[in-house]
């Protein structure tokens, strides 16, 4: 069984290369059993959406 | 319209926005902060930005519009930086870019022995995080977390977060094996992920301001 070392390191990786189907579904059977990683993969989507808005936020704040 | 009229009318076109102050303070700022986050030395980015500047201005004549213009500049400034990035390596002791990760390094405090998260680093569930995203208090933690990233970990995240490079362009630029980036992303991703929970949804800040 995969272990939340190993379900947070694909969920990382997962965002620079497609995961093979039993990677994806080691993983789907993992989330459904442990909250903290449910929880982290949220966080990985907020954490895009926060470096993104991040970025702009500096590039408006550059042209005032 | 003969093919030499469209090139003429491009050349026009170009040399209109390159007198356009403004989009060009724009992009140069742009590129400076780009630069400087990944040569993290200033004068160097400044170099890496002035080559980059002129070498556009030279050969501005055959592209249509501000984006495409905009995308060739960047594409110069990244070989730029290339080969600054190289320079340094020479220039500087390489052993530790190189250097294959150490997988177990500092996960110890976050996972016990068998790889599971320990009682008290098992990330919360966080709400809507957009809220967040509209409270100036939180960009200054986020801000600090980002700082807060060892310098070689900062970098990856940057040019891939930041700049949106894929993961071969990172590797091609900073050497290193495909395996080897993925630990670090994996790395700052954690760490990062880590400090905004801790300093921003468990330490009430948010809660702070609020009152």
């Amino acid at each position: 069984m995969l272990k939340c070392h190993d379900a947070t390191r694909l969920m990382s990786e997962s965002q620079e290369r497609p995961l093979s189907t039993l990677e994806r579904m080691s993983l789907k059977m993992h989330l459904m059993m442990c909250s903290g990683c449910h929880n982290y993969r949220e966080h990985m989507g907020a954490i895009r959406l926060m470096t993104r808005a991040f970025v702009k936020r500096k590039d408006e704040s550059d042209k005032k | 319209m003969t093919s030499n009229q469209s090139l003429n009318d491009n050349a026009e076109q170009n040399s209109d926005i390159l007198s356009d102050g403004v989009f060009l303070e724009d992009i140069r700022r742009q590129m400076l902060r780009f630069a400087t986050m990944q040569l993290g030395d200033s004068h160097q980015a400044e170099d890496a930005v002035q080559e980059a500047l002129i070498g556009a201005l030279k050969n501005a004549t055959s592209f249509g519009g501000r984006a495409a213009l905009k995308t060739w500049i960047f594409a110069i400034l990244k070989n730029k930086i290339a080969d600054s990035l190289r320079q340094k390596q020479r220039m500087v002791n390489t052993s530790s870019l190189l250097r294959e990760e150490d997988e177990d390094e500092d996960f110890s405090e976050l996972f016990d022995r068998n790889g599971f998260w320990r009682p008290d680093e098992r990330p919360i569930a966080w709400g809507n995080p957009e809220a967040s995203l509209r409270e100036g208090q939180f960009w200054k933690v986020f801000e600090a977390c980002l700082e807060g990233l060892p310098p070689k970990l900062a970098r990856v995240f940057m040019m891939r977060e930041f700049i949106g490079l894929d993961a071969d362009e990172i590797c091609a630029t900073v050497k290193l094996s495909t395996n080897n980036l993925h630990v670090l992303l994996h790395r700052s991703r954690l760490r990062l992920r880590e400090c905004i929970e801790n300093k921003w949804y468990l330490e009430g800040e948010r809660n702070a301001e609020v009152s």
